[in-house]
Protein backbone atom coordinates (compact mmCIF):
# COMPACT_ATOMS: atom_id res chain seq x y z
CA UNK A 1 0.00 0.00 0.00
CA UNK A 2 1.36 3.11 -0.88
CA UNK A 3 1.29 6.51 0.93
CA UNK A 4 -1.42 8.10 -0.92
CA UNK A 5 -3.75 5.18 -0.25
CA UNK A 6 -3.13 4.83 3.53
CA UNK A 7 -4.49 8.57 3.41
CA UNK A 8 -6.97 8.23 1.29
CA UNK A 9 -8.26 5.31 3.78
CA UNK A 10 -7.52 7.18 7.03
CA UNK A 11 -9.69 9.94 5.44
CA UNK A 12 -12.32 7.65 4.95
CA UNK A 13 -11.65 6.25 8.22
CA UNK A 14 -11.98 9.35 9.76
CA UNK A 15 -15.53 10.81 8.06
CA UNK A 16 -17.27 7.23 9.29
CA UNK A 17 -15.63 6.90 12.93
CA UNK A 18 -17.23 10.78 13.03
CA UNK A 19 -20.83 8.95 12.59
CA UNK A 20 -20.28 6.20 14.29
CA UNK A 21 -18.75 8.53 17.66
CA UNK A 22 -22.67 10.77 17.24
CA UNK A 23 -24.15 7.69 16.86
CA UNK A 24 -22.39 5.55 19.92
CA UNK A 25 -22.35 8.73 21.79
CA UNK A 26 -26.46 8.49 21.59
CA UNK A 27 -27.27 4.66 22.28
CA UNK A 28 -24.85 5.74 25.37
CA UNK A 29 -27.53 8.39 26.25
CA UNK A 30 -30.34 6.20 25.52
CA UNK A 31 -29.19 3.45 27.26
CA UNK A 32 -27.97 5.18 30.09
CA UNK A 33 -31.63 7.38 30.76
CA UNK A 34 -33.74 4.70 29.68
CA UNK A 35 -32.35 1.40 29.46
CA UNK A 36 -33.16 0.88 26.49
CA UNK A 37 -30.80 -0.73 24.20
CA UNK A 38 -32.09 1.34 21.12
CA UNK A 39 -31.15 -0.75 17.94
CA UNK A 40 -33.73 1.33 16.17
CA UNK A 41 -31.65 4.32 15.91
CA UNK A 42 -30.06 3.50 12.92
CA UNK A 43 -33.55 4.05 11.18
CA UNK A 44 -33.48 7.27 11.77
CA UNK A 45 -30.20 7.58 9.60
CA UNK A 46 -31.92 6.18 6.72
CA UNK A 47 -34.70 8.79 6.91
CA UNK A 48 -32.72 11.31 7.42
CA UNK A 49 -31.28 11.02 3.65
CA UNK A 50 -34.41 9.43 2.17
CA UNK A 51 -36.11 12.05 3.69
CA UNK A 52 -34.39 15.05 2.31
CA UNK A 53 -33.98 12.88 -0.90
CA UNK A 54 -37.78 12.82 -1.26
CA UNK A 55 -37.59 16.81 -0.70
CA UNK A 56 -35.03 17.33 -3.10
CA UNK A 57 -37.32 15.46 -5.96
CA UNK A 58 -40.48 17.56 -4.81
CA UNK A 59 -42.07 14.76 -3.56
CA UNK A 60 -44.00 14.94 0.06
CA UNK A 61 -41.58 12.20 2.41
CA UNK A 62 -43.65 9.28 4.04
CA UNK A 63 -41.82 9.85 7.19
CA UNK A 64 -45.00 12.70 7.46
CA UNK A 65 -47.05 10.43 7.50
CA UNK A 66 -45.52 8.35 10.04
CA UNK A 67 -44.87 11.46 12.06
CA UNK A 68 -48.56 12.00 11.69
CA UNK A 69 -49.82 7.95 12.85
CA UNK A 70 -47.13 8.44 15.79
CA UNK A 71 -48.95 11.26 16.78
CA UNK A 72 -52.43 10.25 16.31
CA UNK A 73 -51.33 6.64 18.55
CA UNK A 74 -49.49 8.79 21.14
CA UNK A 75 -52.48 10.78 21.98
CA UNK A 76 -54.77 7.70 21.77
CA UNK A 77 -52.55 6.20 24.43
CA UNK A 78 -52.29 9.71 26.62
CA UNK A 79 -56.24 10.33 26.69
CA UNK A 80 -56.59 6.24 27.64
CA UNK A 81 -53.57 6.89 30.74
CA UNK A 82 -54.87 10.45 31.72
CA UNK A 83 -58.52 9.34 31.97
CA UNK A 84 -57.87 6.23 34.10
CA UNK A 85 -55.52 8.11 36.12
CA UNK A 86 -58.73 10.37 37.24
CA UNK A 87 -56.28 13.62 35.62
CA UNK A 88 -58.92 14.47 33.29
CA UNK A 89 -58.24 17.63 33.41
CA UNK A 90 -54.46 17.84 31.84
CA UNK A 91 -55.82 16.20 28.84
CA UNK A 92 -56.25 19.18 26.66
CA UNK A 93 -52.59 20.39 27.14
CA UNK A 94 -51.33 17.15 27.22
CA UNK A 95 -53.11 16.46 23.78
CA UNK A 96 -51.71 20.13 22.50
CA UNK A 97 -47.85 19.08 23.18
CA UNK A 98 -48.47 15.74 21.61
CA UNK A 99 -50.52 16.44 18.38
CA UNK A 100 -49.91 20.33 17.20
CA UNK A 101 -46.10 20.35 16.69
CA UNK A 102 -46.38 17.37 14.37
CA UNK A 103 -49.57 18.68 12.56
CA UNK A 104 -48.13 21.93 12.05
CA UNK A 105 -44.42 20.12 10.85
CA UNK A 106 -46.62 18.27 8.39
CA UNK A 107 -48.83 21.64 7.07
CA UNK A 108 -44.98 22.96 6.96
CA UNK A 109 -43.73 20.05 5.02
CA UNK A 110 -47.15 20.39 2.25
CA UNK A 111 -46.51 24.05 1.60
CA UNK A 112 -42.40 23.87 1.15
CA UNK A 113 -42.32 20.69 -0.63
CA UNK A 114 -42.84 22.00 -3.97
CA UNK A 115 -41.00 25.26 -3.57
CA UNK A 116 -37.54 23.87 -4.06
CA UNK A 117 -36.11 25.54 -1.44
CA UNK A 118 -32.73 26.02 -0.93
CA UNK A 119 -30.83 23.06 0.62
CA UNK A 120 -30.36 23.95 3.93
CA UNK A 121 -34.02 24.90 4.27
CA UNK A 122 -34.42 21.44 3.21
CA UNK A 123 -32.36 19.67 5.19
CA UNK A 124 -34.09 21.93 8.31
CA UNK A 125 -37.46 20.42 7.25
CA UNK A 126 -35.99 16.66 7.05
CA UNK A 127 -34.69 17.35 10.68
CA UNK A 128 -38.08 18.82 11.81
CA UNK A 129 -39.89 15.60 10.40
CA UNK A 130 -37.26 13.05 11.61
CA UNK A 131 -36.11 14.69 15.24
CA UNK A 132 -40.36 14.51 16.69
CA UNK A 133 -40.08 10.90 15.81
CA UNK A 134 -37.87 10.03 18.79
CA UNK A 135 -39.62 11.21 21.55
CA UNK A 136 -43.28 10.24 20.05
CA UNK A 137 -41.31 6.54 19.59
CA UNK A 138 -40.56 6.46 23.27
CA UNK A 139 -44.39 7.76 24.60
CA UNK A 140 -45.70 5.06 22.41
CA UNK A 141 -43.24 2.26 22.43
CA UNK A 142 -40.86 2.43 25.27
CA UNK A 143 -42.52 4.37 28.09
CA UNK A 144 -45.46 2.20 29.00
CA UNK A 145 -42.43 -0.35 29.87
CA UNK A 146 -40.23 1.98 31.71
CA UNK A 147 -40.53 -0.57 34.60
CA UNK A 148 -39.69 -3.61 32.33
CA UNK A 149 -36.24 -5.51 32.53
CA UNK A 150 -33.65 -4.28 29.95
CA UNK A 151 -34.60 -8.00 28.27
CA UNK A 152 -37.90 -6.99 27.40
CA UNK A 153 -36.86 -3.26 26.37
CA UNK A 154 -34.15 -4.98 23.99
CA UNK A 155 -37.03 -6.80 22.20
CA UNK A 156 -39.16 -3.74 22.11
CA UNK A 157 -36.25 -1.53 20.59
CA UNK A 158 -36.16 -5.25 18.17
CA UNK A 159 -39.59 -5.22 17.10
CA UNK A 160 -39.15 -1.09 16.51
CA UNK A 161 -36.38 -1.90 14.36
CA UNK A 162 -38.54 -3.76 12.44
CA UNK A 163 -41.65 -1.78 11.76
CA UNK A 164 -39.65 0.93 11.35
CA UNK A 165 -37.32 -0.81 8.34
CA UNK A 166 -40.60 -2.14 6.86
CA UNK A 167 -42.35 1.49 6.48
CA UNK A 168 -39.12 2.35 5.31
CA UNK A 169 -39.45 0.25 2.36
CA UNK A 170 -42.90 1.25 1.90
CA UNK A 171 -42.70 4.83 2.04
CA UNK A 172 -39.60 4.76 -0.02
CA UNK A 173 -38.95 1.62 -2.19
CA UNK A 174 -36.12 -0.29 -2.69
CA UNK A 175 -34.28 2.46 -4.31
CA UNK A 176 -31.05 3.60 -2.99
CA UNK A 177 -30.45 7.54 -2.77
CA UNK A 178 -27.39 9.49 -2.82
CA UNK A 179 -28.00 13.32 -1.91
CA UNK A 180 -26.23 16.13 -3.69
CA UNK A 181 -23.69 16.98 -1.86
CA UNK A 182 -23.26 20.69 0.43
CA UNK A 183 -20.17 21.66 -1.23
CA UNK A 184 -18.31 20.44 -4.17
CA UNK A 185 -15.15 22.04 -3.43
CA UNK A 186 -12.04 19.55 -3.45
CA UNK A 187 -9.06 20.76 -0.81
CA UNK A 188 -5.73 20.11 -1.00
CA UNK A 189 -3.36 19.73 2.29
CA UNK A 190 0.13 18.62 0.87
CA UNK A 191 -0.49 15.27 -0.46
CA UNK A 192 -3.93 15.07 1.03
CA UNK A 193 -6.87 16.01 -1.23
CA UNK A 194 -10.23 16.38 1.24
CA UNK A 195 -13.50 16.69 -0.14
CA UNK A 196 -15.98 19.51 1.02
CA UNK A 197 -18.38 16.83 1.99
CA UNK A 198 -15.86 15.36 3.70
CA UNK A 199 -15.27 18.34 5.56
CA UNK A 200 -18.42 18.97 6.29
CA UNK A 201 -19.01 16.21 7.82
CA UNK A 202 -15.99 16.39 10.30
CA UNK A 203 -16.73 20.23 11.04
CA UNK A 204 -20.51 19.07 11.89
CA UNK A 205 -20.00 16.01 13.48
CA UNK A 206 -17.48 17.75 15.97
CA UNK A 207 -19.49 20.96 16.65
CA UNK A 208 -22.08 18.81 17.67
CA UNK A 209 -19.69 16.42 20.02
CA UNK A 210 -19.06 19.92 21.13
CA UNK A 211 -22.08 21.17 21.77
CA UNK A 212 -23.24 17.80 23.35
CA UNK A 213 -20.26 18.06 25.89
CA UNK A 214 -21.28 21.74 26.47
CA UNK A 215 -24.65 20.68 27.01
CA UNK A 216 -23.91 17.34 29.60
CA UNK A 217 -21.62 19.56 31.43
CA UNK A 218 -22.37 22.85 31.91
CA UNK A 219 -26.53 23.25 32.03
CA UNK A 220 -29.05 22.07 34.24
CA UNK A 221 -30.82 19.88 31.49
CA UNK A 222 -27.84 17.73 30.59
CA UNK A 223 -26.74 17.38 34.29
CA UNK A 224 -30.07 16.20 34.93
CA UNK A 225 -30.07 13.83 32.52
CA UNK A 226 -26.47 12.74 33.32
CA UNK A 227 -28.33 12.18 36.98
CA UNK A 228 -30.73 10.37 35.65
CA UNK A 229 -28.35 7.77 34.10
CA UNK A 230 -25.91 7.80 37.37
CA UNK A 231 -29.04 7.48 39.79
CA UNK A 232 -32.65 7.00 38.63
CA UNK A 233 -33.86 7.25 41.92
CA UNK A 234 -31.99 10.02 43.06
CA UNK A 235 -32.98 11.63 40.18
CA UNK A 236 -36.72 11.68 41.17
CA UNK A 237 -35.73 12.88 44.49
CA UNK A 238 -34.88 16.21 43.21
CA UNK A 239 -37.72 16.23 41.26
CA UNK A 240 -36.52 15.37 37.52
CA UNK A 241 -39.16 13.22 36.04
CA UNK A 242 -37.73 9.87 34.24
CA UNK A 243 -40.42 10.13 31.44
CA UNK A 244 -39.29 13.92 30.32
CA UNK A 245 -35.24 12.61 30.89
CA UNK A 246 -36.67 9.39 28.23
CA UNK A 247 -38.44 12.07 25.73
CA UNK A 248 -35.48 14.19 25.84
CA UNK A 249 -32.39 11.30 25.36
CA UNK A 250 -34.88 10.38 22.32
CA UNK A 251 -35.37 13.43 20.53
CA UNK A 252 -31.28 13.49 20.75
CA UNK A 253 -31.21 10.05 19.51
CA UNK A 254 -33.55 11.20 16.49
CA UNK A 255 -31.85 14.46 15.89
CA UNK A 256 -28.45 12.57 15.95
CA UNK A 257 -29.63 10.01 13.80
CA UNK A 258 -31.11 12.17 11.15
CA UNK A 259 -28.43 14.43 11.18
CA UNK A 260 -25.80 11.52 10.80
CA UNK A 261 -27.65 10.31 7.82
CA UNK A 262 -28.13 14.35 6.36
CA UNK A 263 -24.20 14.08 6.68
CA UNK A 264 -23.03 10.92 4.54
CA UNK A 265 -26.35 11.23 2.29
CA UNK A 266 -24.34 12.69 -0.09
CA UNK A 267 -20.72 10.22 0.49
CA UNK A 268 -22.70 6.57 1.05
CA UNK A 269 -25.43 5.39 -1.60
CA UNK A 270 -28.43 5.05 1.55
CA UNK A 271 -31.26 2.79 1.19
CA UNK A 272 -34.46 2.07 3.48
CA UNK A 273 -32.44 -0.74 5.26
CA UNK A 274 -29.29 0.32 5.46
CA UNK A 275 -29.17 2.54 8.47
CA UNK A 276 -29.36 -0.26 11.17
CA UNK A 277 -25.73 -1.86 9.65
CA UNK A 278 -24.57 1.92 10.70
CA UNK A 279 -26.63 1.87 13.90
CA UNK A 280 -24.82 -1.40 14.48
CA UNK A 281 -20.91 0.11 14.16
CA UNK A 282 -22.02 2.68 16.53
CA UNK A 283 -23.80 0.78 19.16
CA UNK A 284 -19.74 -1.41 18.56
CA UNK A 285 -18.09 2.04 19.94
CA UNK A 286 -20.57 2.33 22.33
CA UNK A 287 -19.77 -1.42 24.11
CA UNK A 288 -15.91 -0.47 23.56
CA UNK A 289 -17.27 2.19 26.00
CA UNK A 290 -18.76 -0.06 28.30
CA UNK A 291 -22.61 1.73 27.58
CA UNK A 292 -21.06 4.47 29.74
CA UNK A 293 -18.18 6.32 28.85
CA UNK A 294 -18.42 8.88 26.03
CA UNK A 295 -14.80 9.28 25.61
CA UNK A 296 -13.90 6.02 25.27
CA UNK A 297 -17.10 5.51 23.27
CA UNK A 298 -16.06 7.87 20.66
CA UNK A 299 -12.39 6.37 20.89
CA UNK A 300 -14.29 3.22 19.83
CA UNK A 301 -15.77 4.65 17.05
CA UNK A 302 -12.39 5.64 15.85
CA UNK A 303 -10.88 1.90 16.23
CA UNK A 304 -14.23 1.23 14.01
CA UNK A 305 -13.74 3.45 11.31
CA UNK A 306 -10.30 2.70 10.75
CA UNK A 307 -10.88 -1.21 10.92
CA UNK A 308 -13.55 -0.57 8.10
CA UNK A 309 -11.66 1.23 6.16
CA UNK A 310 -8.79 -0.52 5.87
CA UNK A 311 -10.19 -3.77 5.88
CA UNK A 312 -12.21 -2.52 3.01
CA UNK A 313 -8.93 -2.40 1.12
CA UNK A 314 -7.56 -5.96 2.35
CA UNK A 315 -10.52 -7.89 2.38
CA UNK A 316 -13.42 -5.89 0.96
CA UNK A 317 -15.93 -8.88 1.08
CA UNK A 318 -15.24 -9.47 4.73
CA UNK A 319 -15.16 -5.95 6.13
CA UNK A 320 -18.31 -5.88 8.31
CA UNK A 321 -16.73 -9.55 9.47
CA UNK A 322 -13.79 -7.68 11.20
CA UNK A 323 -15.59 -5.32 12.18
CA UNK A 324 -18.43 -6.99 14.66
CA UNK A 325 -15.82 -9.65 15.31
CA UNK A 326 -13.90 -6.86 16.50
CA UNK A 327 -16.75 -7.41 19.07
CA UNK A 328 -15.07 -10.32 21.06
CA UNK A 329 -11.62 -9.25 22.44
CA UNK A 330 -13.07 -6.06 23.60
CA UNK A 331 -15.87 -7.69 25.32
CA UNK A 332 -13.36 -10.37 26.63
CA UNK A 333 -11.09 -7.66 27.74
CA UNK A 334 -13.93 -5.08 29.31
CA UNK A 335 -15.26 -8.28 31.26
CA UNK A 336 -11.58 -8.81 32.97
CA UNK A 337 -10.39 -5.67 33.53
CA UNK A 338 -13.90 -3.97 34.22
CA UNK A 339 -13.84 -3.58 38.12
CA UNK A 340 -17.47 -3.64 39.00
CA UNK A 341 -18.77 -0.80 40.71
CA UNK A 342 -21.22 -1.36 44.04
CA UNK A 343 -24.51 0.68 42.88
CA UNK A 344 -24.90 3.90 45.08
CA UNK A 345 -23.82 3.24 48.41
CA UNK B 1 -53.43 27.06 66.23
CA UNK B 2 -51.25 27.01 64.03
CA UNK B 3 -51.52 25.36 60.31
CA UNK B 4 -51.32 22.04 59.64
CA UNK B 5 -48.43 21.23 56.50
CA UNK B 6 -48.87 16.94 56.59
CA UNK B 7 -51.59 14.95 57.63
CA UNK B 8 -51.72 10.89 57.21
CA UNK B 9 -54.30 8.99 58.27
CA UNK B 10 -54.55 4.91 58.49
CA UNK B 11 -51.79 4.76 56.50
CA UNK B 12 -51.05 1.17 55.44
CA UNK B 13 -48.09 -0.40 53.81
CA UNK B 14 -46.62 -3.84 52.32
CA UNK B 15 -44.37 -5.41 50.91
CA UNK B 16 -45.43 -8.13 49.30
CA UNK B 17 -47.16 -10.47 51.59
CA UNK B 18 -45.71 -8.44 54.86
CA UNK B 19 -47.12 -5.86 56.58
CA UNK B 20 -44.63 -3.02 57.64
CA UNK B 21 -47.06 -0.28 58.30
CA UNK B 22 -50.40 -0.22 59.37
CA UNK B 23 -52.47 2.17 60.28
CA UNK B 24 -50.69 5.02 61.46
CA UNK B 25 -51.64 8.35 61.60
CA UNK B 26 -49.41 11.11 61.88
CA UNK B 27 -49.09 15.30 61.42
CA UNK B 28 -46.86 17.99 60.78
CA UNK B 29 -47.44 21.10 61.61
CA UNK B 30 -46.04 24.40 59.73
CA UNK B 31 -42.71 25.46 61.21
CA UNK B 32 -42.42 22.61 63.24
CA UNK B 33 -39.62 19.41 63.80
CA UNK B 34 -41.46 16.45 64.54
CA UNK B 35 -39.65 13.24 65.28
CA UNK B 36 -40.60 9.78 64.95
CA UNK B 37 -38.10 6.94 66.90
CA UNK B 38 -38.45 3.54 67.15
CA UNK B 39 -36.16 0.48 66.83
CA UNK B 40 -34.40 -1.12 63.90
CA UNK B 41 -37.26 -2.57 61.41
CA UNK B 42 -40.36 -1.09 62.99
CA UNK B 43 -41.13 0.64 60.03
CA UNK B 44 -39.66 4.25 60.14
CA UNK B 45 -38.57 4.41 56.54
CA UNK B 46 -41.13 2.44 55.46
CA UNK B 47 -43.34 5.26 56.73
CA UNK B 48 -41.20 8.24 54.97
CA UNK B 49 -40.67 6.37 51.95
CA UNK B 50 -44.34 6.30 51.44
CA UNK B 51 -44.96 9.96 51.94
CA UNK B 52 -42.62 10.62 49.59
CA UNK B 53 -44.52 8.48 46.81
CA UNK B 54 -41.31 6.42 46.57
CA UNK B 55 -43.68 3.23 47.88
CA UNK B 56 -47.32 2.70 46.92
CA UNK B 57 -49.96 2.89 50.71
CA UNK B 58 -53.07 3.08 51.44
CA UNK B 59 -54.67 5.46 53.34
CA UNK B 60 -55.05 9.09 53.17
CA UNK B 61 -51.69 11.54 52.94
CA UNK B 62 -52.70 15.15 52.56
CA UNK B 63 -49.89 18.12 52.13
CA UNK B 64 -50.82 21.54 51.92
CA UNK B 65 -54.45 20.29 51.83
CA UNK B 66 -53.68 18.59 48.88
CA UNK B 67 -54.50 14.76 48.86
CA UNK B 68 -51.09 13.36 47.27
CA UNK B 69 -52.91 9.96 45.85
CA UNK B 70 -51.91 9.64 42.43
CA UNK B 71 -49.29 12.56 42.73
CA UNK B 72 -45.89 11.37 41.25
CA UNK B 73 -42.64 12.08 43.55
CA UNK B 74 -41.41 15.02 41.12
CA UNK B 75 -44.52 16.39 41.61
CA UNK B 76 -44.27 16.10 45.35
CA UNK B 77 -40.79 17.32 45.71
CA UNK B 78 -42.41 20.57 43.10
CA UNK B 79 -45.08 21.70 45.47
CA UNK B 80 -42.20 21.60 48.46
CA UNK B 81 -41.50 17.69 49.74
CA UNK B 82 -38.59 16.57 50.12
CA UNK B 83 -36.79 13.41 51.03
CA UNK B 84 -32.96 12.85 52.34
CA UNK B 85 -33.58 8.89 52.35
CA UNK B 86 -31.69 6.41 54.67
CA UNK B 87 -29.67 5.44 51.26
CA UNK B 88 -29.04 9.33 50.33
CA UNK B 89 -29.07 8.79 46.93
CA UNK B 90 -26.16 11.30 45.96
CA UNK B 91 -25.26 11.32 42.24
CA UNK B 92 -21.50 10.22 43.02
CA UNK B 93 -19.93 10.75 40.40
CA UNK B 94 -20.40 13.89 40.08
CA UNK B 95 -19.32 17.02 41.71
CA UNK B 96 -20.39 18.41 44.81
CA UNK B 97 -21.61 21.85 43.33
CA UNK B 98 -23.72 19.62 40.51
CA UNK B 99 -25.13 17.56 43.09
CA UNK B 100 -26.72 20.95 44.95
CA UNK B 101 -27.79 22.25 41.77
CA UNK B 102 -29.70 19.60 40.76
CA UNK B 103 -31.27 19.58 44.20
CA UNK B 104 -32.56 22.90 42.90
CA UNK B 105 -33.91 21.41 39.55
CA UNK B 106 -37.75 22.19 39.96
CA UNK B 107 -36.83 25.62 41.28
CA UNK B 108 -35.02 25.59 37.65
CA UNK B 109 -37.79 24.78 35.39
CA UNK B 110 -40.47 26.97 37.40
CA UNK B 111 -37.62 29.73 36.39
CA UNK B 112 -36.56 30.95 39.83
CA UNK B 113 -34.01 33.19 40.43
CA UNK B 114 -33.40 32.64 43.57
CA UNK B 115 -30.86 29.34 43.44
CA UNK B 116 -27.70 31.16 43.76
CA UNK B 117 -28.80 32.81 47.02
CA UNK B 118 -29.86 29.39 47.90
CA UNK B 119 -26.45 28.01 47.19
CA UNK B 120 -24.53 30.24 48.92
CA UNK B 121 -26.72 29.72 52.22
CA UNK B 122 -26.07 26.14 51.84
CA UNK B 123 -22.19 26.63 51.63
CA UNK B 124 -22.88 29.07 54.72
CA UNK B 125 -24.72 26.58 56.98
CA UNK B 126 -21.64 23.41 55.37
CA UNK B 127 -18.49 25.50 54.73
CA UNK B 128 -17.15 22.23 54.63
CA UNK B 129 -18.90 21.71 50.90
CA UNK B 130 -17.80 25.34 49.37
CA UNK B 131 -14.19 23.37 49.91
CA UNK B 132 -14.59 20.29 48.00
CA UNK B 133 -17.77 21.84 45.40
CA UNK B 134 -15.60 20.54 42.52
CA UNK B 135 -14.85 17.26 44.21
CA UNK B 136 -16.39 14.23 43.40
CA UNK B 137 -19.34 13.16 45.46
CA UNK B 138 -18.66 9.64 46.18
CA UNK B 139 -15.56 10.74 47.53
CA UNK B 140 -16.39 12.39 50.42
CA UNK B 141 -16.23 10.66 53.71
CA UNK B 142 -19.69 9.80 55.51
CA UNK B 143 -20.29 12.91 57.40
CA UNK B 144 -19.67 15.16 54.15
CA UNK B 145 -22.02 13.23 52.16
CA UNK B 146 -24.95 13.56 54.91
CA UNK B 147 -24.50 17.48 54.62
CA UNK B 148 -24.24 16.72 51.09
CA UNK B 149 -27.54 14.98 50.99
CA UNK B 150 -28.95 17.73 53.75
CA UNK B 151 -27.51 20.53 51.45
CA UNK B 152 -29.52 19.07 48.35
CA UNK B 153 -32.42 18.69 49.59
CA UNK B 154 -32.53 22.25 50.85
CA UNK B 155 -31.57 23.73 47.69
CA UNK B 156 -34.81 22.72 46.48
CA UNK B 157 -36.63 25.08 49.23
CA UNK B 158 -38.99 22.36 50.98
CA UNK B 159 -41.92 23.08 52.73
CA UNK B 160 -41.49 19.85 54.87
CA UNK B 161 -38.20 18.11 54.61
CA UNK B 162 -38.24 14.93 55.33
CA UNK B 163 -34.80 12.89 57.33
CA UNK B 164 -34.12 9.61 57.55
CA UNK B 165 -31.52 8.99 60.11
CA UNK B 166 -29.21 11.98 59.25
CA UNK B 167 -26.70 10.94 61.66
CA UNK B 168 -26.62 7.21 60.79
CA UNK B 169 -22.73 5.76 60.93
CA UNK B 170 -21.52 8.70 61.65
CA UNK B 171 -18.75 9.42 64.61
CA UNK B 172 -20.53 11.31 67.89
CA UNK B 173 -19.25 14.28 66.87
CA UNK B 174 -20.09 14.89 63.55
CA UNK B 175 -23.46 13.69 64.67
CA UNK B 176 -24.07 16.51 66.93
CA UNK B 177 -22.94 18.64 64.04
CA UNK B 178 -25.43 17.53 62.08
CA UNK B 179 -27.69 17.74 64.45
CA UNK B 180 -27.51 21.36 65.38
CA UNK B 181 -27.51 22.18 62.04
CA UNK B 182 -30.85 20.43 61.67
CA UNK B 183 -32.24 22.42 64.84
CA UNK B 184 -30.44 25.82 63.15
CA UNK B 185 -32.93 25.33 59.76
CA UNK B 186 -35.82 26.06 62.02
CA UNK B 187 -35.28 29.79 61.69
CA UNK B 188 -35.27 29.22 58.05
CA UNK B 189 -39.05 28.50 58.09
CA UNK B 190 -38.56 24.94 56.93
CA UNK B 191 -40.52 22.11 58.63
CA UNK B 192 -38.94 18.70 59.30
CA UNK B 193 -40.71 15.32 60.01
CA UNK B 194 -37.29 13.67 61.37
CA UNK B 195 -36.25 10.34 61.99
CA UNK B 196 -33.76 9.38 64.42
CA UNK B 197 -32.60 6.05 66.55
CA UNK B 198 -30.69 8.63 68.22
CA UNK B 199 -33.96 9.48 70.02
CA UNK B 200 -32.36 11.32 73.23
CA UNK B 201 -31.23 14.02 70.67
CA UNK B 202 -34.16 13.72 68.23
CA UNK B 203 -36.52 14.99 71.23
CA UNK B 204 -34.01 17.35 72.43
CA UNK B 205 -34.25 19.30 69.20
CA UNK B 206 -38.22 18.47 67.79
CA UNK B 207 -41.46 20.15 69.07
CA UNK B 208 -43.47 16.29 68.95
CA UNK B 209 -42.75 13.20 68.69
CA UNK B 210 -43.97 9.61 67.65
CA UNK B 211 -42.90 6.38 68.91
CA UNK B 212 -43.28 4.05 66.33
CA UNK B 213 -43.34 -0.22 67.08
CA UNK B 214 -44.09 -3.14 64.77
CA UNK B 215 -45.77 -0.84 62.32
CA UNK B 216 -48.07 1.08 64.88
CA UNK B 217 -48.21 4.32 66.53
CA UNK B 218 -47.01 3.03 70.20
CA UNK B 219 -47.49 6.31 71.82
CA UNK B 220 -47.30 10.08 70.87
CA UNK B 221 -46.91 13.30 72.06
CA UNK B 222 -45.05 16.49 73.17
CA UNK B 223 -40.93 15.92 72.84
CA UNK B 224 -40.66 17.44 76.44
CA UNK B 225 -43.31 15.08 77.33
CA UNK B 226 -42.45 12.06 75.50
CA UNK B 227 -38.68 12.53 76.97
CA UNK B 228 -40.04 12.15 80.39
CA UNK B 229 -42.13 8.50 79.73
CA UNK B 230 -41.23 6.00 81.90
CA UNK B 231 -41.86 3.55 79.33
CA UNK B 232 -40.04 5.85 76.45
CA UNK B 233 -36.50 6.23 79.13
CA UNK B 234 -36.70 2.67 79.23
CA UNK B 235 -36.26 1.42 75.82
CA UNK B 236 -34.70 4.63 74.15
CA UNK B 237 -33.51 6.65 76.59
CA UNK B 238 -31.75 4.44 79.12
CA UNK B 239 -27.99 3.58 77.72
CA UNK B 240 -25.85 5.82 74.76
CA UNK B 241 -27.62 8.72 73.12
CA UNK B 242 -25.30 11.19 72.16
CA UNK B 243 -26.26 14.36 73.76
CA UNK B 244 -27.32 17.13 70.77
CA UNK B 245 -25.71 20.71 72.12
CA UNK B 246 -28.43 23.18 70.86
CA UNK B 247 -26.89 26.08 70.37
CA UNK B 248 -29.83 28.24 68.81
N1 LIG C 1 -37.82 -3.99 50.39
C1 LIG C 1 -38.36 -4.68 51.41
N2 LIG C 1 -38.92 -5.89 51.18
C2 LIG C 1 -39.48 -6.61 52.19
N3 LIG C 1 -39.54 -6.18 53.46
C3 LIG C 1 -38.99 -4.99 53.75
C4 LIG C 1 -38.38 -4.18 52.74
N4 LIG C 1 -37.94 -3.05 53.32
C5 LIG C 1 -38.26 -3.14 54.62
N5 LIG C 1 -38.89 -4.30 54.89
C6 LIG C 1 -39.42 -4.72 56.18
O1 LIG C 1 -40.32 -3.75 56.65
C7 LIG C 1 -40.11 -3.52 58.02
C8 LIG C 1 -39.86 -2.08 58.27
O2 LIG C 1 -38.63 -1.68 57.68
P1 LIG C 1 -38.06 -0.20 57.73
O3 LIG C 1 -39.14 0.73 57.38
O4 LIG C 1 -36.83 -0.15 56.94
O5 LIG C 1 -37.72 -0.04 59.27
P2 LIG C 1 -36.87 1.08 60.03
O6 LIG C 1 -36.55 2.15 59.07
O7 LIG C 1 -37.75 1.50 61.13
O8 LIG C 1 -35.64 0.41 60.55
C9 LIG C 1 -38.97 -4.41 58.46
O9 LIG C 1 -39.52 -5.54 59.08
C10 LIG C 1 -38.28 -4.78 57.18
O10 LIG C 1 -37.77 -6.10 57.29
MG1 LIG D 1 -34.79 2.85 58.41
Amino acid sequence: MDFQTLLILAQDAVTNSAIYALLALSLILVFGVTRVIFVAQGEFVSYGALTLASLQMGVMPGTVWLLLMLAGIAAVMETFRLLTSGAGQELPRSLATVLVPPLVIAGLVKVCTPLHLPLGWQVLLTMLIVMPMGPLLYRVAFRPLADATVLVLLIAAVAVHFVLVGLGLLFFGAEGVRTPPFSDAQFQFGFLSVSGQSLWVYVASSVFIALLAWFFNKTLYGKALRAVAFNRNGARLVGISPHLAGTFSFALASAIGCLSGVLIGPVTTLYYDSGFLIGLKGFVGAIVGGMASYPLAAFGALIVGFSESFSSFWLSGYKDVVVFTMIIPVLLWRSLSTVHYEEEE
Amino acid sequence: MSERLLTVNDLNVRYGKVEALYGASLSVDRGTIVSVIGPNGAGKSTLLNAVMGVLPSRGIIEFCGNNMGNVSIERRVAQGLCLVPETRELFSQMSVEDNLELGAFTRYRRGDKGIRATLDSVFKLFPRLEQRRSQMAGSLSGGERQMLALGRALMCQPTLLMLDEPSLGLAPLIVKEILNNISSLRSTGVSILLIEQNARAALQISDYGYVLENGEIALEGPSRELANNPRVIESYLGIGGVEAKIEC
